[in-house]
Order: C-alpha cells, then structure tokens, then sequence
C-alpha cells in the first residue's frame, strides 16, 4: 500500500524559518534509509503558505485566495509518499522521523491512499458515466 | 486489544529489520538456516518482552544483540561437542569455528554489505530459479512461507519444502560467504536480475489462476529492485531492471478493466497511467544509460517502455525507435520471444504485412510451440491485413495454450469477433 505522510506546519515553518544544518542532517540520514529500504517513493518540503494560493469553489462562483492562511497547525509544510506493508509499518518509520520542528509541537499524520480495489464495485451510473468518458477521451484522441 | 496491537506494531518493526538482522548473523555464522532460527529466537524475545516495555528506541540493535547473545551460546556449545569429539580421537565437525571476538568485529561492518551477502546467497546459482524466488521473498522481503504461498497459489507446504531443501542445498555445496567485488560481483549479478524479475512478472502477468494481476507480488518485486539499486549503484542493469519494473507497474491500473479483464497497451486509457511511476523510471533509466555502454537486456526493455510512456496517445509512439531497441535486444539476447516482439514493432512501424513475414519465420522456432502469444499475435496480424477466417483460427489456437482464465476468455472474444467478420464478408 501507498501512504501520505503529512508534516504539519508550525509557527516557525510559516514564518519561514529554515530548519538547523543538524536537522537537515537528520533529515537527510532519515530519507536515506527510507530510500535504501525501498519504501520512499516522493518527498519534499513546503514553503511557507505566504507563498502560497488557494482557488476557493462557493455556491458556484470561483475566488482566488493569497497566502498566507490561517490555522497553521492544519497546514502541510511538507511531504511523503511511502510503499510499505502497511500501515504498521508506516507507523514505525515515522516513529524513527527525526522531530521535524525542534521547539515546537509539531505532527506527522499518515493517510493511505486510495489503490484501485478500494473503489470496489462501481454503480452503474458511475460506471456509465466512466465509460462516455472514455469514449470521449478516446474520440479526442482521434480527432 | 493493547496486547495485539503491540504484536502488530513488533510485526512492523520485524518487516523492517529482518533482512539487516538476518544478513548479519548469517555473516557471523555464515549458515543460513541457523541464521534463521537465531533470528527467530530473537523475534519470540522481542515478542516475550516489548509488550511490557514498550517498543526500544533502537529495535535493530536490540534483536541483534538478543540474537548474539544465542549465537555465542550455541557456537560455545558447539566448540564444547567439537572438543569432546576431539578427546575422544574422532573427527571434528565442519562447522568453522568462530570466537565472540570475530562476533564483536563482524558486528561493525558494512550492513549494506550483509544485505548484498544475503541476496546473493538467496539467488546463488546452485538453487533452481523457484527456490531462489522463494528463498529471495522470505530472507529479503521478510515474507513468511506462508505469504509467500500464497502469493504463488501453492500450497504452503510446497513452498516450506522448497526452502528447507534450498537452504540444504546451499549448505552442501558450502557455498562461500564472501561479497565478491567487481567482475565477480557482476558475474552473480544476473542470477539476482532474473529472480527479482521473474518475482515482479509472476505478480504482472499472472500466469496461473483467474486474477490477472497481483499486486502485492510486484509491489514485493519493486521493493527488493529499489533495495538492490542502492546496494551495488554501480551496475547499470540493476537501475535497468528497476526502470523496467517501475514503468511496467505505472500501467497497473490502466491494465485492468472494470470486470477485471485485460486491457493491452495500446487500448489503456493512459490518463490512468502512474506519472509518479513513470517519472521514477524514467530516472532509473536515465541511471542506467549514464553507467552502461552497450546497453544491457533489461536497460533495452526498460527503454522500450519508456517510449510507451511517453507517448501522450497510442498514435504518438515511436516504433520507429521501439524496433530499433528490439533490433538490439535481439542481437544480444537472441531471444524468440524477443524476435516475437520485435515482429510486432515492425508491423507497427511498417504494417501488418511485415510484421506477419516475420512471424512467419518464428512459426518452427521450437520454444515458442507451445507459447500462445505467437498465434495470438498471428491472429491479430491477419485480422489486420483482412483474413478474418485464419485470424480466428489462430486465436482460438491461443486461447487453448494460455493458463490464465482472464487472458484465455479475451483471445476467445477475439475469435469470435473474427469469426463474425469472416462470416460478414461471405455474405457480402
């Protein structure tokens, strides 16, 4: 199974503050086990959300947002995604992470992803629907 | 519930640190059945004592110095049968001799190495290739007999004999324990590739029973490439072999269609394709081709489907340069199969009429008799060129020699589909 592995930002992450040479250090010895153990599949940090933008959908109408956002403890400041047994085994390598904000109170939250067979059996509508898809991507093609 | 999810939680931490844990006891007591059970004596500690204190902050080292503490035990055991067999005037036993200071000092080298050390064992070329992919799941993957039964749809028994007589077999022909370096690292190189491949293709193209794909087996394949990619960064064919692998399995989702059934290449729907597959092959490649002048079998094969990949539609491939690359690995495989395949880029490239000249050439070729891809890909070719009413025989001729369900019950829809073209075009 695929995993998320979101790290929470902090006061300091969104302040843009660069994290210390020995945690990047940490980091660095961290990823390269994941990597020597065949789990790591992607990673990479964040910018502070300052940077940031969001495209907001309401009552149909479409808004565009500048950064930064608010409730930084909901915010991503960087990620993983992981190949692993399963989620136990996700629990474990996060449980070696080094502390990714030193000084602060900080999360790693692990998702799994959605793999195919977790769609199960498709309604017919939305199979239906798949289908003109399909047929319209195909035809797009052709054409 | 505490209870079982600490059991759960040392599982985790057992998939993790097995391979290393194993790798370095079987260097210490270089025999890989003892290497097991002392790695097995350290698991039933572990499992005896963490559900009271907690997992330890260094979990590896811990089960490594519990399964030390045994090894010194039964190799002081050991010396004291040898001596006694020594004061009685007989022969001492085989085993060599080790000391704890050898112990000590095999504890601090390479852990890379005893992976390498490890892999190589499980794929020496002594064992058969079945017992090298069981052996290969267990010690590396940290599978048990009975996963790994199940992911071959055997019985378990089946695979337990197959290791017991494996790890027999490696230790009656005392195969050495030492990492080789350089050429003879490269020469044992290959016996690994094919295992690792032949793992991933069973899970790709399932050749028995009804599922077509199993995930999980690829998955295992692809975890034990990227391991070995970082052990031996050098060979270029290692980086093939894990390029080919990731761009094959981008393709997973897109193979299989809503009942299950098989969706060839050219008919997948590629916005379903795995870009983040395709980009780490497509970077696996890029290693291997930066290693390798001439390029090695599985870099060629990586290369073919990397220009799968990067056609946006099925009409934007290259076959042009996808028979090219076949034209290579041909000659250096000198493979029927390959010559199959290559046969199909050509009719691609240059119509169906070229293409059917070489499957035509191939059509004595003994290895491929009883290989259902060759009337498969005949018949396809003839229902291209409009013979519809051969087209059908030859695909009826390939659905009674192909053991999967799913690909059997495909080639007899496209028999029929011929036979109802072959009968229009006699009506009209």
């Amino acid at each position: 199974m695929r995993v998320m592995v979101i790290v929470k930002a902090t006061k300091n992450s969104e302040a843009g503050i660069m994290p210390s040479e020995k945690l990047l250090g940490a980091m660095g010895k961290f990823n390269e086990e994941l990597v020597k153990a065949g789990v790591m599949l992607a990673g990479d940090g964040l910018q502070a959300s300052a940077k940031g933008k969001r495209v907001r959908f309401a009552n149909g109408k479409k808004s565009i947002v500048d950064g930064p956002f608010a409730e930084t403890k909901e915010l991503v400041a960087g990620f993983w995604i992981w190949q692993v047994k399963s989620m136990d085994e996700a629990l474990e390598w996060a449980r070696r992470c080094p502390d990714p904000m030193p000084g602060e109170e900080s999360e790693l939250e692990i998702r799994p992803l959605f793999e195919t067979a977790d769609f199960g059996e498709l309604s017919p509508e939305i199979q239906a629907q798949q289908d003109r898809l399909r047929t319209t991507l195909e035809s797009q093609k052709r054409g | 519930m505490q209870a079982s999810a600490t059991h759960q939680a040392i599982e985790a931490v057992w998939r993790i640190e097995s391979a290393r844990l194993l790798g370095g006891l079987v260097r210490m007591v270089r025999d890989v059945s003892l290497a097991e059970d002392l790695a097995q004596e350290a698991l039933v500690l572990a499992l005896a004592h963490w559900p009271g204190t907690g997992i330890p902050d260094n979990p590896g080292a811990w089960l490594m110095a519990a399964a030390k503490n045994r090894a010194i035990d039964e190799l002081r055991r050991r010396r004291r049968v040898e001596q006694k067999h020594e004061t009685l005037g007989e022969e001492a036993s085989a085993a060599p001799p080790a000391h704890a200071m050898d112990i000590e000092r095999a504890l601090d080298e390479d852990v890379g190495d005893d992976l390498l050390r490890l892999l190589l064992v499980a794929c020496h070329p002594v064992l058969s290739t079945d017992a090298r992919a069981a052996l290969t799941l267990r010690l590396l993957g940290g599978l048990t007999t009975d996963e790994i039964a199940r992911a071959f749809l055997l019985p378990e028994p089946t695979i337990a004999q197959r290791i017991v007589r494996a790890k027999r077999t490696l230790a009656e022909a005392k195969v050495p324990f030492e990492v080789p370096r350089g050429d003879d690292l490269a020469a044992r190189l290959p016996s690994v590739l094919e295992v690792v491949y032949l793992i991933f293709n069973e899970g790709y193209a399932a050749t028995r029973g009804d599922e077509w794909i199993r995930t999980d087996l690829c998955d295992d394949a692809l975890r034990v490439g990227r391991i070995l990619a970082e052990l031996v960064p050098q060979a270029a064919e290692v980086h093939g072999l894990v390029a080919l692998m990731e761009l094959q399995a981008s393709r997973t989702r897109a193979r299989r269609g809503p009942d299950g059934e098989p969706v060839l290449l050219l008919e997948q729907d590629r916005s379903r394709w795995d870009q983040l597959l395709i980009r780490r092959g497509f970077a696996a490649l890029e290693r291997a081709e930066a290693l390798a002048r001439p390029l090695g079998p599985y870099t060629l094969q990586a290369a073919i489907a990397a220009c799968h990949a990067r056609a946006r539609t099925a009409d934007a491939t290259d076959w042009h340069r996808i028979v090219a690359l076949y034209d290579a690995l041909a000659e250096l495989t000198g493979s029927p199969v390959v010559e199959l395949n290559r046969a199909v880029a050509v009719a691609m490239a240059h119509g169906p009429a070229a293409g059917l000249e070489l499957v035509d050439a191939l059509a004595e070729e003994p290895a491929l008799r009883r290989y259902h891809l060759l009337p498969s890909v005949r018949g396809d070719l003839l229902a291209r060129l409009g013979r519809y009413a051969e087209a059908r025989g030859e695909l009826e001729r390939a659905a009674s020699l192909a053991e999967n369900g799913r690909e059997q019950a495909l080639l007899l829809a496209r028999a029929r589909e011929c036979g109802a073209k072959a009968a229009g075009a006699l009506q009209n």
